[in-house]
């Protein structure tokens, strides 16, 4: 969840990343590898990939942007997150940073979150890596990354420990046969907190039994611009399918993002509930693909227009939130899969999407900003990487 | 607009969509924040948040009953049936079975359902009530501390102490043979409530 310029005004904690966590701008490797490549050798895995789910790659990807799975999970013999004393909080991370760091394949790298500056929490919010709530928590607790950033493991958040496998694309199998590894690998280190008639116990009562939420993100452009989304919406409250907003403000999320996910975790095995989400996505990429269709064959110019509009604005801007840049890099990516935009690639554009976000326009600019510095920041990153038009000559201050 | 939680302007406008019903949602920068960081990262939230899971809760109970559940305490964490109530998190393992009774009909609303069918541990299910017992004995251990009762303090460290390793041993030979494959099996049969009195 994020809004837009959400964390403006609370980046006055100056950068102080671990050392191995440290990003310098000639980092970049290659345009966004955030890791540097010369620590420990697991290290240097991190900076192979960043975000792979963001590739664009994987079946439906034109409006599958991730498949998700989420597991939650407890110690038996400790108390809630929420009821943990310190003491308790530091032992639950350690015995799970051992367990996590004990697995080998895949190689996870341990983070504790108290160490990082309040920005570089916000960067790992922003690449989906943490929750906002694990972020801005307290007291011990850390977060667990491999090299392609598919997996995060948060430590102490609302649950002593959620594993998290995210796929690129409608890959949700995969996903469960990864995340059920790690899982099982974890276990054989730890006890979980586990009834025969209930599952596994949760903090939360909605995530008991299975303790998994399954989401998939959908790109859904043409069904909000066609006023469609609530209709969908409801059909799928019916079936215990939940869905919101992405990032939003307003009653249309920006960039129009959804995330569909399972509701109920208790009752049903896991291969039902995967089926529950991945049963509703074929419908939903059928709607979108049909208001695509008609928004091409019965609004062709005002459609063409719109996003050669966005196109233009986001290639020539001086000065652009956040906000403004999800609603026309969502109308772009729309006019790339539609044959509207022929010279740029969708991985870029997905891309684009995270990296105009406060905390990793900072992190590549080397320096903390305020909003309005952001801005600027932000429209000339885009230019640069929709190859668009130039800052205005002499000194742009002077514009007022 | 005004916020519909307090007098600041609303900047934030949510529509949720929850049981079928549309709401919308009015919110100015801090109470947004704090109702958006109710949700995962970019995971949706399922639909009963702490606020619902209580007007679940309150639905069909009378004020004398509620003030009576309340004021249940769970003998392992020290929570009060209240405290969950206030916060919709659980304090530890043992609230299940503690509050079993009161959470039946929140777990059956939520889920419809009151039995885990699925993955169960590598090593098959542990006794809960052994390891939670652990929580318990930390919390004593804290008081002791606090009350300079070091004797008793020393006896309960050593304690925890042997009954960690006691699981750590009992561990290696339990997990191998399971550890591999997760099994699958069919809903469970309620097993009848446990007694809660005999833990304390």
């Amino acid at each position: 969840m994020c809004v837009g310029e959400y964390n403006s005004g609370r980046l006055s904690d100056p950068v102080t990343l671990p050392k191995r966590y440290q990003f310098r701008a000639d980092d970049l490797e290659p345009r966004f590898g955030f890791f540097p490549r010369t620590n420990a050798v697991d290290i240097s895995d991190l900076a192979q990939s960043s975000g792979e789910w963001l590739r664009g790659g994987g079946p439906e990807s034109d409006i599958v942007i991730s498949s998700r799975i989420r597991l939650a999970r407890n110690l038996a013999e400790y108390p809630f997150v929420n009821q943990a004393g310190p003491a308790e909080r530091h032992e639950i991370e350690s015995t799970l940073e051992q367990a996590i760091t004990g697995i080998r394949k895949p190689k996870l790298e341990y983070f504790s979150v108290d160490d990082f500056s309040s920005l570089d929490r916000q960067f790992l919010v922003e690449r989906q890596l943490i929750s906002r709530e694990h972020a801005e928590g307290e007291g011990a607790r850390g977060v667990a990354i491999d090299a392609s950033e598919r997996i995060s493991l948060m430590v102490n958040e609302e649950d002593h420990l959620r594993i998290q496998v995210m796929h690129s694309g409608l890959d949700l199998d995969a996903a469960w046969k990864e995340i059920d590894k790690i899982d099982n690998e974890i276990e054989r280190h730890v006890t979980y907190a586990f009834d025969q008639r209930l599952g596994y116990l949760t903090a939360c009562p909605t995530n008991a039994g299975t303790g998994m939420r399954v989401s998939v993100m959908l790109h859904l452009p043409a069904v909000a611009l066609t006023e469609q989304v609530e209709k969908i919406f409801r059909s799928l409250q019916k079936i215990n399918v939940a869905v919101r907003g992405l990032y939003g403000e307003g009653s249309q999320p920006a960039g129009d993002f959804y995330q569909i996910s399972n509701q109920i975790t208790l009752g049903r095995d896991e291969a039902n509930l995967i089926g529950t989400v991945a049963d509703v996505v074929p419908t939903i990429i059928q709607y979108e693909r049909k208001a695509r269709a008609y928004l091409q064959e019965e609004k062709r110019e005002v459609l063409h227009d719109r996003i050669s509009r966005a196109y233009g604005i986001l290639r020539n801007a001086q000065t652009i939130t956040s906000e403004e840049t999800m609603h026309y890099l969502s109308r772009v990516r729309m006019g790339i899969n539609m044959g509207l935009i022929k010279d740029l690639q969708i991985p870029t554009v997905n891309e684009l999407f995270i990296y105009t976000q406060p905390a990793h326009l900072q992190k590549m600019s080397g320096s903390e900003m305020n909003s309005a510095n952001r801005n600027i920041e932000r429209a000339r990153y885009l230019r640069d990487n929709l190859n668009g038009g130039e800052a205005p000559s002499g000194n742009g201050g002077d514009l007022i | 607009m005004k916020c519909q939680y307090c007098e600041r302007t609303a900047t934030l406008h949510i529509t949720e969509l929850t049981d079928g019903q549309v709401k919308e949602l009015h919110l100015c920068k801090e109470h947004a924040h704090e109702y958006l960081s109710q949700a995962d990262a970019g995971v949706p939230q399922p639909t009963s948040s702490a606020s619902s899971l209580a007007h679940h809760l309150t639905v069909g109970n009378t004020a004398e009953d509620l003030a009576r559940l309340d004021q249940k305490v769970c003998p392992i964490c020290g929570i009060s049936f209240y405290e969950f109530r206030n916060s919709g998190r659980l304090g530890c393992p043992n609230d299940y079975t503690c509050f079993q009774q009161e959470l039946e009909g929140l777990l059956l609303n939520i889920h419809g359902e009151t039995s885990h069918v699925g993955k169960l541990p590598g090593r098959g299910a542990t006794d809960l009530a052994e390891h939670t017992r652990l929580i318990q004995m930390r919390r004593q251990l804290k008081e002791a501390v606090s009350e300079e009762d070091y004797e008793l303090a020393s006896k309960l460290r050593d304690e925890i102490r042997d009954l960690r390793s006691e699981f750590r041993e009992g561990r290696p030979t339990e997990s191998e043979p399971k550890a591999k494959k997760p099994r699958k099996r069919q809903a469970p049969r309620p097993k009848p409530p446990a007694d809660e009195g005999s833990q304390d």
